[in-house]
């Protein structure tokens, strides 16, 4: 059996790169790849603890994660557009009429 | 495998059903042009009933739905405390509705589904119940931040919201998934369990989780290094949306720590008191300092806002290091319901001086308001004043309650620097009074007309800064028996 | 034979959610995302998790990739040139606070102890009940209040997103 802390490096590197492509990319679109990476990264872990757990409550947060994703996919993704119709962009440096 | 339905205890989540058929039937009478100004109605009638069924099951700690669901008298308390803000900004929030909304019922809605958010948040024992209520307080308030979604400044707040927030998600989710592992629960009184039996020895898993956690907490709260969103989402979003966002979400993210702190974490929740203490200081002290040269009164009170989260972090520090203290924990929940009652105010005044298209928020614009408009003037004195914490207001007694619970806990250094950025926090709350009563206007203010339901939410909330700051004790009495 | 799969598909979901960030063209960002998530559904396999890895293929990877997709052709962005952030000390932090994560997680793993209290659902048993009805009996007994918190979370994302693409108010 694959030990666990494999698993846990695997979904440790992939939120860490999740979380450079947040901080070093400005396509909203393609931060917003990067913090649905970063949440199935989380979700690995969950599935790995609970399998090395015997316990099936980390699948059942995972398929709450899963919803939640689905929620704020589309909320996020119709932000997007709605910006996108006004300002023609969706590069987060260009979107900046309030200073940070 | 043998199993059965768990006895469902639906009058555990009275509120929260009241509140959720609210929303929904306000939602479904907006399709109905001829009874749409009825829904105000219905919001206020859902609140006032919300109100009466806490009142019911206030000291009967019930508990629901596998003891998923808590209705202890905390979780009533701040139910309360979400109730409060949110009828408040709802009557501050009349001319944004004739303006914007013009009758559809979205707005009110999720403004009650954000509270739904907060509700559940504090009155639940599990971790994944406050994972699903702070998303439904944060997807709330992704679409309310971005709600004038014609003007850019509105989707611009939005999407910054939303980004960061998602951001942080992240790191909550990987904190409980460290916490899960390295207990294996979510459940907060098994968590308390396995901390207390000792038997499996506590590793570094749990206190990164731990530490993860707080950082997705302290985003929603606004603590310093977390709060660079604050300013712009205060700015850009509609003022009754930032009253809404400014008190609601704070009290929801500590009414969380409160219950993780006290229960969930408290054999060990004393080792990380340092790190506590760091945020503390770093947030009182950047909200101070950028707060003196803002100009603009949505920003100003932004980072007066992420400064009131330092001051309450002061006495969460003094909890974590002296879990026992029943002192420090009602210190926190008395200067939450005050903190609702002058923020809320705050922006109300600002509402109250927002002209239909344009707005009138540089601090400039308020001189002279004290001889055209008095009675807005006193209003935003007192308030002023309270956030400031000069006596007799309520802030004063919370800003006193909160430094003597970290003197309590022996963190001197600590309180010392609480008063000294509460010293350098007058400057600027009263720079707003002195524009108002000693300079000559700029504005002519004959733009302003009465409006009477803004009045009594700014009176209420007066009414409550005075008489909390007058008759403190028998709020604190209770609130030092709610634990 | 589990080795082998684990090595390789960790080893797909890791180059590709190096060229997620790295690619300019947002369409091929996606579709590496794509690929990630189903690499780890893979890995899902591996772990015991049948009924979480058909939820990834048909949700994660089928529902809302697709939509990703969607808004990527609704938007018809011209891949710029400065994909990445122009301010250099901003990438420089971004780097230096991936580096000092990564370090973190790496030490954690390593000087981790012991995990929490095991459950009861263990492989054999899995095998003999199956996942989906472990999965479906424990959502509806100890899980089912978060089960319909849930479904309120996706009520507010549907009034949300309805409010934010009306026409007109």
């Amino acid at each position: 059996m694959v030990p666990l802390n494999y698993y846990l490096i695997l979904s440790g590197i992939l939120f860490v790169i999740g979380v450079t492509g947040v901080l070093v990319r400005r396509n909203a679109i393609i931060i917003f790849m990067s913090i649905e990476l970063m949440l199935n990264a989380v979700n690995l872990t969950f599935i790995a603890f609970s399998r090395y757990l015997n316990s099936i409550d980390g699948q059942i947060f995972v398929i709450m994660v899963m919803a939640v994703a689905a929620a704020e996919v589309v909320v996020g993704l119709a932000l997007i557009i709605a910006v996108f119709r006004i300002k023609e962009t969706v590069n987060v440096d260009e979107i900046n009429i309030l200073k940070w | 495998m043998d199993y059965s339905i768990p006895t469902i205890n639906l009058s555990v989540i009275g509120p929260e059903i009241i509140i959720l058929l609210t929303a929904v039937s306000v939602l479904i009478i907006g399709l109905f042009p001829n009874y749409r100004r009825w829904s105000i109605s219905i919001v206020f009638i859902g609140i006032i009933f919300a109100f009466y069924d806490i009142y019911y099951l206030w000291n009967l700690n019930q508990v629901g739905f596998d003891g998923m669901v808590l209705a202890d008298n905390f979780a009533l308390l701040f139910d309360i405390i979400f109730l409060i803000g949110t009828l408040l900004t709802l009557l501050l929030s009349g001319n944004f509705i004739n303006q914007y909304i013009r009758g559809t019922g979205e707005y009110l809605s999720l403004i009650l589904f954000a509270t739904l958010g907060m509700m559940l948040m504090a009155s639940t024992n599990d971790l994944i119940v406050i994972f699903l209520g702070l998303e439904t307080l944060s997807i709330s308030l992704y679409i309310l931040a971005a709600f004038r979604r014609s003007r850019e400044d509105s989707l611009e707040a939005g999407l910054k919201y939303f980004l960061l927030g998602a951001f942080t998600t992240g790191f909550l989710l990987y904190g409980i998934a460290l916490i899960y592992g390295s207990t294996g629960t979510t459940n907060i009184y098994s968590i308390l369990n396995f901390l207390k039996d000792g038997s499996v020895e506590i590793g570094i898993l749990f206190y990164i989780g731990m530490i993860l956690i707080i950082v997705g907490f302290g985003f929603k709260a606004a603590f310093v290094p977390f709060h660079m969103w604050v300013p712009d989402v205060y700015e850009g979003s509609a003022t009754p949306v930032t009253a809404f966002m400014s008190a609601g979400v704070k009290a929801a993210s500590f009414a969380v720590f409160l219950r993780l702190f006290i229960t969930g974490f408290s054999p060990i929740i004393s080792q990380i008191t340092g790190i506590l203490a760091v945020l503390a200081i770093l947030t009182m002290t950047v909200g101070n300092v950028i707060a003196i040269v803002q100009t603009n009164i949505k920003r100003m009170l932004a980072y007066s806002s992420i400064a009131h989260a330092g001051y309450i972090l002061v006495a969460l520090t003094a909890l974590s290091r002296n879990i026992e203290s029943e002192f420090s924990a009602a210190s926190i929940m008395y200067y939450i319901l005050v903190y609702t009652f002058m923020n809320i105010g705050a922006f109300g005044v600002v509402i109250y001086m927002e002209k239909s298209e344009e707005e009138v928020l540089k601090i400039s614009d308020y001189a002279g308001l004290g001889f055209k408009k008095p009675f807005a003037a006193i209003c935003m004195t007192l308030f002023m004043f309270s956030l400031a914490g000069i006596p007799p207001t309520a802030g004063f007694m919370g800003k006193l309650y909160i430094f003597s619970s970290a003197v309590e806990s022996e963190l001197y250094g600590l309180a010392v620097i609480g008063v000294l950025n509460a010293v350098i926090a007058v400057y600027y709350y009263l720079r707003v009074v002195i524009f108002m009563y000693m300079k000559e206007a700029v504005l002519d203010f004959s733009y302003l007309s009465a409006r009477p339901v803004m009045a009594l939410s700014l009176s209420i909330s007066v009414g409550g800064i005075i008489y909390l700051g007058i008759f403190p004790q028998s709020l604190i009495n209770l609130l030092t028996n709610i634990l | 034979m589990e080795f082998i799969l684990f090595y390789i598909f960790g080893f797909i979901a890791v180059v590709s959610a190096l060229l997620i960030i790295l690619q300019k063209n947002p369409i091929y960002s996606a579709v590496f995302l794509i690929l990630t998530l189903f690499s780890v559904a893979i890995l899902f396999l591996l772990l015991n998790a049948q009924f979480v890895a058909a939820v990834q293929v048909l949700v994660y990877a089928g529902a809302i990739m697709t939509l990703f997709l969607f808004a990527i052709m609704l938007l018809n962005i011209k891949y710029e040139e400065k994909a990445f952030s122009k301010l250099a000390n901003l990438k420089i932090t971004g780097i230096f606070v991936t580096f000092v994560l990564f370090i973190e997680f790496m030490y954690m793993i390593f000087l981790r102890k012991g995990l929490g209290i095991a459950g009861n659902i263990s492989p054999e048993k899995v095998a003999e009940v199956g996942n989906v009805e472990l999965i479906g009996k424990i959502l509806f007994t100890k899980y089912l209040f978060p089960f319909e918190v849930a479904s309120l979370v996706l009520l507010v994302a549907m009034v949300g997103v309805i409010v934010l693409a009306k026409k007109k108010f």
